[in-house]
């Protein structure tokens, strides 16, 4: 078993569906640690950016790379989704879920879920159904739900995009403190203002392309190209 | 109209007799159509899964067939069986026909493809559903089909009891396997046949109801075994 | 939960059909089944052979079929011809006569097509014919719809070129005194299925008597030789009795409405 996955190294690799290009191509080396924010308009191709990288977006050219034998690779990495996908089940089912795919002892199971129930403040809702949490809590609970394997990376599509400013806090202390601990962390928003917070690197996509991959201080500085400048002070970018 | 009547009056009557004969029939209704129940379902809900999950060459042609064999009236399923199970076919040494066991087979033939096809087009909608997290957990087929089955299982007691019904009033297959023997293979469905072709439609209409209200039963019974129906929602 | 069902729909399923030791199963016509007569028969052929006669209740066609092809032990049937082509083929042992009941003209009360003043069962079937009558036919082959097929041949008329007066009903007895009940038409049933129907409606007996019009029944044993399967044993030890004095009283003396249906007239072997 290798330490870490990480880095991650994409040559070449495009999506294309119809005969348009949805992203790429695309060379990018993500290192090993880092928080990465992955900014852009709609439709640039934010969300097929992390499909493919995460592996679940057939690739039409190019190679994803990861370091680590393959059987391996998937079981270590975790995506949330926009809308956070709930199982039919409750809370308690829900965190367990990924565990029992893999052979952790059902206690084992009950135990870590317990653990991050009390984290994300559902410890009293573990046995209600996961279908009628508020949005808030769906997307704290399918967070909790993808760092339960110990991921060496974790994809977030647009995580607090539907959410309110408290719920939003919540959300970024949870992947804040999932990075202190050594997480690498992938995520797209459309927030400038999460991103300055989080962001230790940013990923500037434009109609497929990356424009820009900098240190996030440089980026908000001092933009290297005129449509990330653009971007930056509201511009529609078409 | 009077005699719908009758067959009310007939109906209580036997019920509050417990006439011997019809609770020797009303028995054997349940044993065989629960069985053919239980075995089908076993068959039908695994195979509404696969063809939800997997992507394979005949996936569609499958689902085609299946959806056709739906409307297959039980009496050629009946014919069927009693050609493969008759002594001069090629089942006949294991001597099936006129038994239960003949008309099971017949009622599993029957109720599979209507199983499937309702199981197939509700776990479509949870796989739609569920489908990204599943991709990105990295799931094994098996997992998936395992998850589909548990998570859609009150779907799937709905497409159960669609085949119950179906099967438990049932009567052309089973009368050609089963053969309506008095004391052997005679069920609710093909006494009431055979009392309607007596003209004796008061007892045929009596027997009918009774077959209503054991399909109700069963039903309640099933819905508070698995306590669907508490659980609310899902 | 779930489990339990399981385990319960299981035992369900392996637990061993409650039959008793010996069984021999008898394809029958519902004409026969329909009078009643087997209700009298089967308890008192328990009593006297401890043996338990599994009725398959068919038409004349689908008995020969069983017969055929060895789902049955022995067929008890009403037609003669193909009585005899099945014996012909090899798939029977012997014929054995038992009994003979006769058929009877069923119309509505009112009798349109005057068939009660008929001298004969053809005259009878003409004079339906004329007045254009509607009519319902078995139409299923069994041994009653051939003998009305071979009564209509005798009155030299073709039943193919009737017109919609005559409805081919493709049913057993008892549903097809149901559709001539619900359209108020003739029909050519046998008596005990006649006395037994429940539904008569407008209907009555307008007809009976010609010699032509009686109606044997036949015991045949499956043939060993071809099924090897099948229980020639009990089938012959079932016929010893039919023919025996138990059989004659109880088929003699069995009424119903106070008319007697059946005479015993079992003979030797054809």
């Amino acid at each position: 078993m290798v330490k870490t996955i990480l880095p991650l190294e994409i040559s070449n690799a495009s999506v294309r569906r119809r005969g348009k290009t949805l992203v790429g191509p695309v060379d990018l080396i993500l290192a090993e640690k880092g928080f990465t924010t992955v900014i852009g308009p709609n439709g640039a191709g934010k969300t097929t950016l992390l499909r493919m990288m995460h592996g679940i977006e057939r690739l039409s050219q190019g190679t994803v790379t990861w370091h680590g034998p393959n059987a391996e690779v998937r079981g270590r990495q975790a995506f949330v989704f926009q809308s956070p996908i709930m199982m039919r089940r409750s809370v308690r089912d829900n965190l367990t879920y990924p565990l029992t795919l893999g052979k952790t002892p059902k206690t084992e199971a009950r135990q870590q879920a317990e653990d991050w129930a009390e984290r994300i403040n559902l410890k009293s809702a573990l046995n209600r159904k996961a279908t009628v949490l508020s949005g808030g809590e769906r997307q704290k609970l399918a967070i909790a739900r993808a760092l339960i394997r110990k991921p060496d990376i974790l994809f977030l599509d647009e995580p607090c995009s539907h959410l309110d400013g408290r719920a939003t806090r919540e959300i970024e202390e949870l992947l804040q403190g999932a990075h202190e601990k050594g997480i690498r962390i992938i995520m797209s928003t459309h927030d400038m203002g999460q991103a300055k917070r989080l962001a230790s690197e940013v990923v500037f996509i434009l109609k497929g392309r990356i424009h820009e991959f900098s240190p996030a201080d440089a980026f908000f500085d001092t933009p290297g190209t005129n449509e990330a400048k653009a971007f930056l002070s509201g511009d529609i970018l078409e | 109209m009077t005699e719908l009547f009758e067959g009310l009056k007939a109906a209580f009557l036997l019920l509050v007799r417990l006439d011997a004969d019809l609770v020797e029939i009303t028995l054997r209704s349940l044993q065989v159509t629960l069985s053919a129940l239980v075995i089908a379902s076993a068959i039908a809900l695994p195979l509404g899964a696969i063809l939800a999950v997997r992507r394979f060459r005949f996936r569609r042609a499958t689902i085609a067939v299946l959806n056709a064999l739906m409307g297959l009236p039980p009496v050629v399923v009946g014919l069927c069986v009693y050609v493969m199970f008759s002594r001069s076919g090629p089942f006949g040494v294991l001597g099936l026909l006129f038994t239960p066991t003949a008309m099971i087979i017949a009622q599993v033939i029957i109720i599979v493809p209507l199983i499937a096809s309702i199981a197939h087009q509700s776990l479509r909608d949870l796989w739609a559903e569920y489908h990204d997290l599943l991709i990105s957990l990295n799931t094994t087929q098996r997992q998936r089909i395992a998850t589909l089955l548990w998570d859609g299982r009150r779907a799937l007691l709905t497409a159960s009891l669609a085949g119950f019904g179906r099967a438990i009033g049932e009567v052309g297959a089973i009368m050609v396997v089963g053969g309506n023997i008095d004391h052997a293979t005679r069920v609710l469905t093909t006494a009431i046949a055979l009392e309607t072709g007596k003209g004796n439609f008061a007892l045929a209409l009596g027997l009918g109801f009774i077959l209503i209200a054991l399909a109700i039963a069963v039903n309640f019974a099933i819905h508070w075994l698995t306590r669907t129906e508490v659980e609310g929602r899902w | 939960m779930i489990r339990t069902v399981f385990l319960t729909a299981c035992m369900m399923l392996m637990s061993p059909n409650a039959l008793w030791a010996e069984n021999i199963k008898l394809a029958v016509t519902t004409s026969f089944h329909n009078s009643g007569l087997s209700e009298v028969l089967l308890p008192a052929i328990k009593d006297d052979l401890e043996l338990t006669v599994q009725l398959l209740v068919v038409g004349t066609g689908q008995a020969l079929r069983l017969g055929e092809a060895g789902d049955v032990d022995a067929i008890l049937v009403h037609s003669r011809k193909a009585e005899e082509a099945f014996l012909s083929a090899g798939f029977g042992t012997h014929r054995r006569e038992i009994m003979y009941n006769d058929f009877v003209f069923i119309g509505p009360v009112d009798d349109p097509a005057n068939v009660g003043a008929s001298e004969t069962a053809v005259a009878a079937l003409q004079k339906i014919a004329v007045a254009r009558s509607p009519f319902v036919s078995r139409g299923d082959d069994s041994g009653t719809h051939k003998k009305e097929r071979s009564l209509w041949q005798a009155a030299s008329l073709e039943t193919g070129e009737f017109g919609s007066w005559y409805r081919s009903a493709g049913a057993g007895m008892g549903a097809s005194l149901n559709t001539a009940s619900g359209m108020n038409a003739y029909i050519m049933a046998d008596r005990a299925s006649w006395l037994n129907f429940g539904n008569k409606g407008d209907l009555a007996l307008l007809f009976s008597g010609d010699p032509v019009l009686f109606n044997q029944y036949a015991f045949l044993p499956v043939n060993p030789v071809l099924h090897p399967h099948v229980r020639n044993d009990l089938a012959l030890k079932l016929e010893e009795w039919l023919i025996g004095d138990r059989a004659r009283e109880l088929i003699n003396s069995y009424t119903v409405s106070g008319e007697t249906l059946f005479i015993f007239n079992a003979g030797p072997n054809d």
